[in-house]
């Protein structure tokens, strides 16, 4: 069984003020098949938790792992990380002119499995996952998130999701900017993702709403840049009632 | 709006306002070119003074390195060639008295003019036939010696066809390229820079289109030392239409440059420029100039000019300079773009997240970035042969790309 470790996690960037540290002592273990919802204000660091997993080179890991099935993870280079298995569904596609969804989901797959799919089996499985996700066929020949919509960027993060099958997947916001047709075609393919291949789910949101559709078995309130109280799933009913307020009267988080 | 407003003429500036005309004192006699359209021109060597680099034609040029070619004696024999026979295409060497010469342009400086003066027949290649056909006409002996050369390609009224001028081996070489599309015909010409390694050539298009006709121009310059191709367009006759595309991708110590220039000429003519190069290695030069002209009986002229460049690694330099000029404002659009900028990180990002290594990703990216061009060839065997190409420049990227710095976290 596959399991994600963070221990002690700190990070920092470099902004034009100087260096600034955003996580600050981070633990949480996430084993295969579970879900867990990181919720928070904005500015408490949930999306550079996301990025420092993907590695993205603007954050710097100062000390602590993070340890993939025993691998440290922060030694790795990007691509390595997603062929170790670790995906992130980003809150920003960028657009990739002149690579169209069909080259570069083709080139993924290879990259992630080390050799080429079957032609016929995977043709079928990505208009599979694309009638899953309510995506006409001409998405496959368009430039990878060249005019795409929010809601079709973020469909298109999932599409990748459900065909690279990974371990781990962290979600970032994938909730945002989602109507709710949207919300619930996107979270149903988290799911199916799930059923399909048993992965362990980050779920990072600012708001509860996609908790309705997608079902946490854990719940961790981050703030300051580290996690302030965990629990399951009815600490997201607190904060639907609450907010973050009572976690903010001590911190320095506006 | 179809006629000018008195008002807007007479506001116009006349030879008689100051500073358009010489000064009566005859001291500054030496009066600017006010329109693109206005330079000098002549198909005599002699009215050339001796290139010093400080022309505007050649500022951006390492003039020193082809001396031979703009103050030289050039061979102005005939070449050999290579083409597949193909219906309603004629391939023919004329002499000097042929009609045909002259009648769409003229050298505007000394290496066009040096070539013009020196050669002894006109390579003509005549289209005729209303149907599509594609040939190919390859130079690839050209040698080491300085070449005076001339061409022309004169597509007769209806007719259709794609013309590669496919260029490989060694050259040193200037020569000039009339293009006549006549009406309602419909021309590609695509004109292919794979020479070896230390190859000079400069080359000038002069291109006119007639009534209803169109022209494809596409310039691909992948090898050689030095290489210049200045294509000008006129769209001489209403509804003429224009595609000007160009694919550079230059590798260390490599000058590739392009001097655009379309001359709205008619009512209701449209034209689109897109260039697009790639530059890596150290001393990889490129220059795109894109000058535009709107005439003044030009209107309902629709117009746009675009360059990207895309820097793949330390020590190169790319110019870009559009120019727009327009003289009547009854027009449907114009307007021009250009951007050069080294690779963007978060695409980088985006596709290392999905398991791509660096390497391909840049690969990807830059495949992506030039295809927009190759895509709109129109000739599927060039359009995959040019891809082809195109991966062999990338794989030498590999190679030219100081090593990426390991990742300390």
């Amino acid at each position: 069984m596959s399991v994600l470790e963070i221990k002690d996690l700190h990070v920092s960037v470099e902004t034009d003020q100087g260096t600034k540290q955003i996580l600050k002592g981070v633990n949480l273990t996430i084993n295969e098949g579970e879900i867990h919802a990181i919720m928070g204000p904005n500015g408490s660091g949930k999306s550079t938790l996301a990025y420092t997993i993907a590695g993205h080179p603007k954050y710097h890991a100062d000390s602590g792992s993070i340890l993939l099935d025993g691998e440290e993870v922060l030694t790795m280079t990007v691509d390595q990380r997603a062929r170790a298995g670790l995906f992130l569904a980003m809150q920003y596609p960028v657009e990739i002119p002149g690579v169209t969804v069909t080259n570069f989901l083709r080139t993924a797959k290879t990259a992630i499995d080390g050799e080429a799919p079957a032609i016929r089996s995977w043709i079928k499985d990505v208009r599979q996952s694309m009638t899953n996700l309510r995506m006409d066929k001409s998405f496959a020949e368009r430039n990878v998130n060249e005019g795409f919509s929010g809601g079709e960027k973020k469909r298109n993060e999932i599409l990748q999701l459900e065909l690279l099958k990974p371990k781990f997947a962290i979600l970032d916001e994938t909730d945002s900017g989602l109507d709710v047709d949207a919300l619930k075609i996107v979270s149903e393919g988290v799911n199916r993702a799930k059923a399909n291949t048993g992965l362990g789910i980050l779920l990072i949101t600012h708001y509860t709403r996609i908790l309705r559709y997608i079902e946490p078995d854990f719940v961790h309130v981050f703030v300051n840049g580290r996690i302030a109280e965990q629990g399951g799933p009815e600490l997201a009913d607190r904060l639907e009632d609450e907010g973050y307020d009572r976690f903010l009267v001590d911190s320095n988080v506006g | 709006m179809s006629a000018a407003p008195t008002s807007t003429t007479a506001a116009l500036p006349t030879s008689e306002q100051h500073g358009i005309k010489a000064h009566s004192d005859g001291r500054f006699g030496f009066v600017p070119v006010q329109t693109r359209n206005d330079r000098f021109k002549s198909v005599d060597v002699a009215d050339f003074a001796p290139v010093t680099g400080r022309e505007a034609v050649w500022k951006l040029s390492p003039v020193a390195k082809f001396t031979d070619l703009t103050a030289g004696e050039l061979d102005g024999a005939p070449y050999d060639v290579a083409s597949t026979p193909t219906d309603g295409v004629a391939i023919d060497w004329v002499g000097r008295d042929d009609a045909r010469i002259g009648s769409v342009g003229a050298p505007e400086e000394r290496a066009a003019a040096n070539a013009w003066t020196s050669f002894e027949k006109a390579l003509v290649i005549t289209i005729t036939g209303e149907e599509d056909k594609e040939i190919t006409v390859t130079r690839a002996q050209l040698g080491t010696g300085p070449r005076g050369a001339h061409a022309i390609i004169e597509a007769r009224p209806f007719s259709r066809a794609t013309i590669i001028l496919e260029n490989t081996g060694d050259a040193r070489i200037t020569e000039n390229l009339e293009i006549i599309v006549g009406e309602s015909a419909h021309l590609t010409v695509v004109s292919l820079q794979e020479w070896n390694t230390g190859a000079v050539h400069l080359a000038n298009h002069f291109a006119s289109v007639g009534r209803d006709a169109y022209l494809k121009h596409v310039v691909v310059s992948l090898g050689g030392s030095i290489v210049r191709v200045n294509p000008s367009v006129r769209l001489a006759g209403p509804g003429s239409d224009t595609d000007l595309f160009g694919l550079y991708f230059a590798d260390a110590g490599q000058h590739l440059e392009q001097q655009v220039y379309v001359h709205h000429d008619a009512a209701n003519s449209r034209s689109r420029v897109t260039y697009k190069g790639a530059l890596q290695g150290t001393g990889a030069r490129t220059v795109w100039i894109g000058d535009v002209l709107i005439g003044r009986n030009a209107p309902g002229t629709d117009s746009y000019e675009q360059n990207r460049n895309l820097v793949l690694t330390e020590g190169t330099r790319a110019d870009s300079i559009p120019n727009l000029e327009i003289e009547t404002g009854d027009i449907k659009g114009a307007g021009h773009a250009s951007a050069t900028g080294r690779f963007d990180d978060e695409q980088l990002f985006y596709l290392q997240s999905r398991g791509i290594t660096e390497d391909e990703a840049r690969r990807l990216v830059v495949r992506g970035f030039l295809s927009e061009i190759v895509q709109h060839i129109g000739s599927k065997p060039l359009e995959d042969r040019l891809q082809a190409a195109i991966e062999a420049e990338l794989r030498s990227t590999d190679e030219v790309r100081a090593p990426a710095p390991t990742e300390e976290n």
